[in-house]
């Protein structure tokens, strides 16, 4: 139904507000009500961070208190070094994710920039087939993948969570190749006629003037990587071997005290936290792309 | 000439290739493969440390006559995933409808909002295991002002559910900037014409904003009833499926056939149907669609 069949139904009995009058009343509620959802929704973050701070004794005061009273920054060292190895968890989270976005940067790019420059037999069924993947379940395959690693001895390393990223992630695809697609052919075509290959003009051309995307990509693949708890739980699980999360996870099974739990909760995220004030125009550029060009 | 252009068309298909091989390679390795196999392991018995062995249909037997916390698991998910995809899309589509018309603070507002959905589930879990801890946790004591009940709401069969939706609900971020980026792509033009036929605020979204919202507000609906399918850390960390099952979800009880029973031939088989009813849930919801989204651009 197009905006112009709208034929005047309009009502003249409301008018007892101005258009004007109604729409500032509209904006103010509106200005309300996101203000009271954005308190809540930063409730439980604030909670954790002054939990965090708390003196033992003070930890199960009641009534439970809002504000910073009798501080503490013993949590954070009894919390990683004490009670579980974090700066080993925290050091293999940060080998993984590393490798993980080499990995994903480099697949990605090589595979977005096929499909997106590229003509030949099968492309669209193809790529419709990459799409089609990123509607099913990673779960319907996890035993088969187990089973996999397992037989290639693979289970307690790095190597399941960090080779699949160097073969292509399809969103990622996706992302790259809808920036790749806005990038003008006759750059790629000068560079052909001067006689760059095609990898040349890949690394050279295409790579240097995709910069938002692949920041995107980065960061996305940096925020999966960290959160992921599947993957890790299944693949990973001798002690020396695991991430963050999963410290966090065994945090939970050790019965610790609520506010050593909170202090590693804190620098679980704080990474996550930091990466997305840092780079939060990627990150809603990301998004929008991926949801609107599908 | 032809004959050049041919060798040029070649040559420029051999480079696509060439180009998208690693995912290709991938696809066969990590996808298809392991897709084939699940069927395959689904008609076999294998605890893990011996091989495979065939017995057909067996295990979808086991599962359709035999097995409760099949059909417990598949209820209890299928209620996470009619209460939450609503609540969560119809929660984002409002935020990002005030977002869309706030002038000031739509920055702030939109970072405050997103922020949680930043932090990882199992962080989440752990937080609002600790909020909601029965005896001197923050819910109870301010849920206690508000004249709420005293419950210990995790290990309620009536609350688990439903906290666990509630909570959810923190991860709206994702959903909501893509239907703030789809308002912002609606043409101000549509809006004026709108107006000057007289519509007020609520015509215009009736009939402007909906309509022209349909296909992101599809691809919202596919993407959260499939993530919504996969619910697991949630239960996982905080009420490890209990309380007698009542947040026993349907990846809980993969994981638990395979994991903690190491029966890969019955998980296979329940990871099988998984991705049964979320392929044809897909394609319920596309075919529905061709009756109420709109395609048309202006």
């Amino acid at each position: 139904m197009s905006a112009s069949s709208l034929v005047t139904t309009a009502t003249q009995e409301r008018a007892l507000l101005s258009p004007k009058r109604r729409r500032l009343i509209g904006n103010g509620l509106s200005f309300l009500a996101l203000g009271a959802v954005s308190l809540v929704m930063l409730l439980p973050l604030y909670l954790m961070i002054l939990i965090s701070f708390r003196t033992a004794d003070r930890a199960f005061v009641y009534p439970p208190d809002l504000w910073f009273t009798s501080v503490t920054f013993e949590n954070y060292p009894t919390a990683l070094f004490r009670l579980l190895p974090f700066g080993l968890y925290v050091r293999n989270t940060v080998i993984i994710a590393g490798l993980v976005i080499v990995g994903d940067l480099l697949s990605c790019s090589l595979v977005a920039y096929g499909f997106a420059r590229f003509r030949f037999p099968g492309r669209d069924l193809l790529f419709g087939v990459l799409l089609a993947t990123l509607l099913m379940p990673f779960v319907v395959r996890l035993i088969p993948l187990f089973i996999l690693f397992q037989k290639l001895g693979w289970i307690n390393t790095f190597l399941p969570l960090v080779v699949p990223s160097y073969f292509g992630t399809p969103l990622f695809i996706f992302l790259m190749r809808q920036f790749f697609l806005t990038i003008p052919a006759e750059l790629v075509d000068a560079a052909r006629i001067d006689g760059a290959g095609e990898l040349a003009i890949w690394w050279r051309i295409m790579l240097p003037l995709s910069k938002p995307v692949l920041a995107a990509v980065a960061i996305f693949s940096f925020q999966n990587t960290w959160n992921d708890f599947l993957g890790p739980l299944v693949f990973l699980q001798k002690a020396d071997v695991k991430t963050i999360i999963l410290g966090l996870y065994g945090l939970m099974g050790m019965q610790a005290e609520w506010q050593l739990v909170m202090a590693a909760v804190v620098v679980a995220v704080l990474p996550l936290i930091a990466v997305f004030f840092l780079f939060q125009r990627f990150f809603i550029q990301g998004i929008t792309v991926s949801g609107l060009k599908g | 000439m032809m004959g050049r252009s041919g060798w040029l068309a070649r040559r420029e298909a051999l480079y696509g290739y060439a180009f998208i091989s690693p995912w290709l390679i991938g696809l066969v390795v990590f996808t298809a493969g392991p897709l084939l196999a699940v069927f395959y392991l689904s008609l076999t018995e294998y605890p893990i440390l011996s091989e495979p062995t065939w017995i057909g249909t067996r295990n979808y037997e086991r599962i359709f006559t035999a097995d409760r916390a099949f059909l417990v698991s598949l209820i209890n998910t299928a209620f996470y995933v009619a209460i939450r995809v609503p609540l969560h899309l119809g929660l984002a589509f409002v935020l990002a409808l005030m977002l869309h018309r706030a002038v000031r603070g739509i920055g702030v507002f939109r970072t405050a909002i997103y922020l949680p959905s930043m932090i990882p589930i199992v962080a989440l879990s752990v937080i609002w295991r600790v909020l909601l801890d029965p005896r001197n946790g923050y819910v109870n004591y301010f849920g206690g002002l508000l004249g709420l009940p005293q419950i210990n709401w995790l290990t309620s069969t009536d609350w688990a559910k439903p906290v666990i939706i509630f909570i959810s609900l923190w991860q709206i971020g994702i959903p909501m900037i893509i239907f703030l980026a789809g308002l912002g792509a609606i043409p101000e033009t549509l809006y004026e014409a709108a107006e000057i036929d007289g519509a007020g605020a609520w015509r215009r979204l009736l009939y402007v904003t909906l309509p022209m919202m349909t296909p992101v507000i599809l691809y919202n609906v596919i993407i959260d009833i499939i993530n919504s399918f996969q619910v697991f850390a949630y239960a996982f960390i905080m009420t490890r499926g209990g309380p007698n099952d009542a947040t026993l979800f349907y990846v809980l009880y993969i994981y638990r056939q395979g994991f903690e029973q190491f029966q890969m031939g019955y998980a296979s088989a329940l990871s099988t149907i998984l991705f049964l009813i979320v392929l044809v849930l897909t394609l319920i919801v596309l075919r529905s669609s061709r009756s109420w989204v709109q395609y048309e651009r202006i």
